[in-house]
């Protein structure tokens, strides 16, 4: 049985990407975000029977703290893909009768320097238990966060494919002209050019930090529904028609196989298989950027281009919103921001809800009907 | 002796790694070997992953190895690091195969590091008690 069509997302809520979020909690912008998506879809809280939520809180406690009874529930603990994950799980629970409007919610209010203090605190920490990372990485002195493994997947890029430091910053630039017309990107109103990016810092060679993302603060939510439940509501649904994944290999960037090619290479012609589309229908595509060389080396994988052609794919495309392939239509969260618990990677799945209803305003692109989200 | 302040290995599981750290500290190189599947693995873990049997060996290797990727160093989380910069954290992969986690000595950074450079494993003797594998150019 294919879930192909059979589910939709029928309402969602953002707040605004920021560094900070000063006297606020998680909590606080959860119920903000959870109140908001079930409004949007015209349902009322009693109605959610469904709860998917992030990694760092599981989702027995979201509910509780939510005043939610789903009967349904699951955590996505995919990191990063979480968000897209979450539809993916969504869609299959809804299919399979085990829930009728599931609410996927993911934020953080976080202080901005948190991550890295905790990154200062665990490379130091010297007790307790040791760990894969403890024991056969820190000793050689790792960099904070993911900075290090895709500074490892970039450079072998540019060995094995040429791709050059120009081309991920073409990609870098074309984020950031969508961010102009996102009121929720946390870096609205600020231009950069190729140039910006190539004299930027790295953070560690060769990634620039103009090419990266920074942790932040925000939320969004989404319910997904039937499609036969969603064409009753009051916007347009937005139906789910293929899903890959959630897909691994590795949970270190370093243990896959190839370090230049990531699971999208299953899911993505998983997704268009149930689709029933091809690659070449899609007319745009809101993909997971941490780091400008994930969202390209994924773009790759789904075959938006030949392997090892998307430093060429930047050159000779514009994929701005208004461009003739556009992809992070919101800035994606190289430049509107990435919010902890999960929102950040979340922001692809509301950015293609959004397009696809129409509701994009001074971004929306010209064919808004197929969309490849990746997480 | 300067007192090291570097972290020193963490062990998830003693028992299962302490032969690498052994045989580092002799100043040999060895690695998990599947006899059943003939596959070498790194890093250390219960089961082979190739074929998931427990039993597999530790197996003596040349330590010839080539980069495979790496990442200049400036920033490093941990300030103990400092003195190093600017450094390498490299993917280094051994002519078995396996793919490790290290760093370059005898080499200037970042002028002489390139990808699939050939490298040989070095032992440094950081304190009395643990010997770091570390590579150099060959």
């Amino acid at each position: 049985m294919s879930a192909r069509g059979k589910a939709a997302i029928a309402g969602f809520y953002e707040i605004p990407t920021e560094k900070e979020l000063p006297g606020r909690s998680t909590y606080s912008v959860l119920a903000e975000v959870a109140r908001g998506a079930i409004t949007d879809a015209g349902l009322r809280a009693e109605d959610i029977d469904g709860l998917i939520g992030q990694e760092t809180l599981n989702s027995m406690t979201l509910a509780e703290v939510l005043g939610l009874k789903p009967r349904y529930t699951a955590s996505m603990t995919v990191h990063g893909a979480s968000g897209a994950s979450s539809i993916a799980t969504a869609t299959a629970a809804i299919t399979a009768g085990l829930a009728d409007y599931v609410l996927c919610i993911f934020g953080e209010s976080r202080q901005r320097s948190s991550s890295r203090a905790i990154a200062v605190a665990a490379a130091q920490r010297t007790g307790g238990p040791g760990n894969r990372g403890s024991e056969w990485e820190a000793p050689f002195g790792p960099v904070i966060a993911a900075n290090g493994g895709y500074g490892l997947m970039k450079q072998r890029h540019m060995f094995e494919f040429g791709t050059t430091q120009e081309q991920f910053a073409k990609m870098a630039v074309d984020e950031r002209t969508n961010a102009l017309e996102n009121p929720n990107a946390v870096w609205k109103g600020q231009p950069i050019t190729i140039q910006d990016v190539l004299d930027s810092r790295f953070t560690n060679e060769p990634l620039h930090l103009l090419e990266s993302v920074m942790p932040c603060s925000g939320a969004a939510a989404v319910v997904v529904t039937s499609a036969e439940r969603a064409r009753a509501m009051p916007h347009p649904p937005v139906y789910v028609l293929g899903i890959g994944g959630p897909a691994t290999t590795h949970d270190t960037i370093w243990q896959e196989d190839e370090i230049t090619t990531t699971p999208t290479a299953m899911t993505a012609p998983a997704a268009l298989r149930m689709a029933e589309y091809n690659i070449n229908d899609m007319q745009f595509a809101e993909f997971y950027d941490c780091y400008t060389i994930l969202a390209m080396v994924c773009l790759e994988d789904a075959g938006f281009c030949e392997k090892g052609e998307i430093g060429a794919f930047y050159d000779s495309t514009d994929t701005t919103y208004s461009g003739e392939f556009p992809v992070n239509t919101d800035g994606g969260q190289i430049s509107a921001g990435q919010p902890g618990g999960n929102a950040g990677g979340f922001r692809h799945v509301v950015e293609a809800t959004r397009q696809v209803m129409g509701r994009a305003e001074s971004r929306q692109v010209e064919k808004s009907d197929l969309c490849m989200v990746n997480g | 002796m300067v007192e090291y302040t570097k972290p020193l290995p963490r062990q998830e599981d003693p028992e299962l790694t302490q032969p690498f750290w052994d045989a580092a500290k002799r100043h040999e190189l060895m690695i998990p070997r599947c006899a059943r599947c003939d596959s070498y693995f790194w890093y250390p873990r219960a089961a082979c992953p190739s074929c998931l049997r427990e039993d597999w060996e530790w197996a003596s290797v040349s330590g010839k190895a080539r980069l495979h990727t790496f990442t200049i160093v400036r920033q490093p989380s941990n300030p103990a690091f400092e003195p190093d910069v600017p450094y390498v954290y490299a993917v280094v992969q051994l002519d078995e195969g396996v793919r490790m986690i290290s760093t370059l000595v005898d080499c200037e950074v970042p002028d002489d590091v390139a990808v699939d450079m050939p490298l040989e494993a070095v032992f440094d003797d950081v304190t009395d008690d643990w010997t770091l594998v570390k590579f150099r150019p060959a």
